[in-house]
């Protein structure tokens, strides 16, 4: 059962969190892509969604999808580095597109970002040290050389890396998971209160995998940084997030409490998802028919997911369905879900289960 | 070798080492690798970064680069060592007896041509001859047993997805019936559906014709959809190899113990453990087993003695000084 503080959470509704519990509100954003030059072509990379972080307690939310979902439109566009075709993203009550410079500064120091593989965009020649010292001298967080280095090494302690093994390197003298806690260390050494972490550990080796997920984790519990963890595996989604918002084709297909999602998937698209994971046990085969790639038979109107769908209906053609919310932390788009309430918040933290401290 | 046990164990590799040269001295890749594959088999070479595993795959389809070299042991291809062949005797039993799926299919095709003329481009290059309207049913026939429309021939790399031009990739692999397929990473840049359905026809095919295969990968849930028997890389050298299901439920080596521990699955919420330490260093490879500094359970004989590979039982071996004394029976 839930805790009455849980249940207070519940019930905050689209309209409480745009007050002061919120500290970054995605609001309604969305993201058209045009190209072509003589015919415009337009691709709905984000169709509109509206995801708050609230000041406290610090959450850990996933966002899942393939290629192609919107998964890195959506963590971008909260970042500012993609423009909203709809919607706004709110700091701290300020929206970041109407920001002064110095609000902006603030907004990019307390909201961090992790990528994929952050070197291949550094220059090699640089030794890590430069990685580390240019945040502290540009956002001048210390004034002498000597707080400068014990800045850095507090932050490389912090992520379990030891400083003299890892200072005075170059990028390619250290390994993937190495790498990847000096991005941790560097997001750490700003005092962020959100970290973004896009696919942070998807070219890190398994065994060092948990090391980075753990490192995010800890900064979660100890220093009360929320975390959005952009993936498409569902199985380190699982292990860190409380929350999952899962997308597809720019849409949220469903969303909620990660253990209701992932262990009791209830739109066709998870469903198709969760059974795919190669699950790391040879008494757990994949069913014998593969799923559906999808085929000609897409509709314009309706479910973005009709071709693929197994429990299709005659009337997901007709028109989108709507979030259907199916239990207290549970949306789902999908028709199959029709006689439940549909989700009139809005906001998709409205029904997460927050973790009551 | 006899003639009928060749017929049943398409590749043997022994001792066989892969050295890279480089101004520091020799990076000792693959270091004294030795394993079996029965017809039909599917192995999987489960390893990480630097772990050698990638290089076995080109070396076995002696298509290894320099500063890569050969530097020991022996690859017998239906009971013929691979390293006494000509440079041509090689090019004719690449596809025809060894065939390759590659890491990214997207770089192996060529873009400015339709995927019917690489197909036949293979045959050919081979000594294929038919007609046209042969060459076509072939191709189609081809397409179909990989799950893609006949129509797929006529179209251009661009035109087709990921998952479709690594199943392209694979119709080019069998289109000989090779007796062996590796396949090296071949699903990595895919999504997870796309990847089930890619390692779900390689096996459907290679039940098809008969063909034994090597996966090769870090990813240990892909290990256990796809492989029959595993095989655990470290450091250039196999640590453990057996039956996937007992490799899964009963690791020996601390190595693998470690590894199976540290993945995720989702049946429970749990604080994820991690291998202490960093991978090992080629060109200065730790002496005894390269694995000790980083093992919970080393002994003193570890630092100093490179563990023997043992057969625990039947099926089971293990390089590993925990085991070296043990009765056999015993384990």
């Amino acid at each position: 059962m839930m805790s009455s503080a849980t249940q207070v959470r519940d019930s905050v509704s689209d309209s409480a969190v745009s007050n002061g519990d919120v500290l970054l509100h995605a609001d309604g954003i969305s993201k058209v892509f045009d190209s072509g030059t003589f015919k415009k072509v337009y691709t709905n990379a984000l169709d509109p969604v509206t995801l708050s972080i609230p000041h406290s307690p610090p959450t850990i939310t996933a966002v899942a999808g393939e290629s192609g979902s919107g998964k890195t439109t959506l963590a971008r566009t909260i970042l500012g580095l993609v423009e909203p075709t709809t919607g706004h993203v709110i700091y701290n009550g300020r929206d970041i597109s109407k920001m002064n410079r110095h609000e902006y500064a603030q907004f990019r120091r307390e909201v961090q970002v992790i990528f994929q593989d952050p070197f291949e965009s550094y220059n090699p020649f640089y030794k890590v040290d430069h990685v580390l010292r240019t945040p502290i001298r540009r956002y001048k967080l210390a004034s002498s050389k000597s707080e400068i280095d014990g800045m850095v090494e507090d932050a490389l302690r912090t992520v379990g890396l030891r400083p003299e093994e890892t200072l005075g390197r170059h990028p390619h003298q250290l390994s993937g998971g190495q790498r990847q806690r000096v991005m941790v260390a560097r997001a750490v050494m700003l005092n962020p209160k959100i970290i973004v972490a896009d696919e942070p550990v998807s070219m890190v080796d398994a065994s060092l995998r948990a090391t980075i997920l753990e490192t995010l984790r800890a900064m979660n519990e100890n220093l009360g940084i929320s975390i959005l963890y952009i993936t498409h595996d569902l199985t380190t989604a699982y292990q860190l997030a409380e929350n999952i918002v899962i997308l597809y084709k720019g849409r949220v297909a469903e969303a909620g409490a990660v253990q209701n999602v992932i262990n009791e998937p209830s739109h066709p698209y998870t469903q198709m998802l969760v059974d795919s994971i190669p699950q790391p046990d040879p008494d757990l085969q994949w069913g014998a028919q593969s799923p559906e790639t999808g085929s000609d038979d897409a509709v314009s109107d309706g479910c973005n997911f009709y071709d693929r769908c197994t429990a299709r209906m005659d009337q997901c053609t007709e028109s989108p369905p709507p979030l259907y919310q199916t239990s207290t932390h549970r949306l789902s788009r999908c028709y199959l879900y029709q006689d439940a309430p549909t989700y009139e918040g809005n906001d998709l933290h409205g029904i997460f289960e927050i973790k009551s401290d | 070798m006899t003639a009928s046990d060749t017929a049943q164990t398409p590749l043997k590799v022994e001792d066989l080492k892969v050295y890279y040269y480089t101004r520091r001295g020799p990076v000792k890749a693959v270091d004294g690798v030795s394993f079996e594959l029965a017809r039909g088999e599917r192995l999987g070479l489960v390893g990480e970064s630097g772990s050698g595993k990638s290089t076995i795959a080109l070396a076995l389809m002696m298509a290894h680069k320099r500063p890569a070299r050969i530097e020991g042991g022996n690859i017998l291809l239906n009971g013929s060592d691979l390293r006494q062949d000509s440079e041509e005797q090689i090019r004719r039993r690449r596809l025809s007896e060894i065939a390759m799926v590659p890491q990214g299919a997207l770089n192996s095709l060529n873009p400015v041509m339709r995927i019917r003329d690489q197909i036949v481009d293979g045959l050919k290059d081979h000594g294929v001859r038919m007609s046209d309207g042969q060459f076509n049913d072939r191709v189609s026939e081809l397409l179909i047993s990989v799950g893609l429309s006949p129509d797929v021939a006529s179209k251009y790399p661009h035109e087709l997805s990921g998952g479709m031009k690594q199943r392209i990739a694979i119709a080019i692999a069998i289109s000989m019936k090779p007796s062996v397929i590796i396949a090296d990473e071949p699903t990595s840049a895919l999504d997870v559906v796309v990847q089930r359905q890619v390692v779900q026809t390689l096996r459907d095919v290679q039940e098809q014709i008969g063909a034994a295969a090597i996966m090769i990968g870090h990813d240990m849930g892909l290990m256990a959809q796809f492989a029959s028997r595993i095989g655990i890389m470290y450091g250039g050298k196999i640590a453990e190899i057996g039956p996937s299901a007992s490799i899964f439920k009963d690791p020996k080596h601390p190595y693998t113990k470690l590894l199976i521990s540290s993945l995720p699955d989702t049946r429970s919420k749990r604080r994820l453990e991690s291998i202490p330490g960093l991978p090992p260093s080629l060109l200065m490879p730790p002496p005894g087993c390269v694995f000790h500094p980083r093992c919970p359970q080393a002994m003193e004989i570890c630092a100093r003695d490179i563990p023997l590979n043992r057969e625990l039982s039947p099926d089971r071996f293990a390089s590993c000084h925990l085991y070296q004394d043990e009765d056999v029976e015993s384990v």
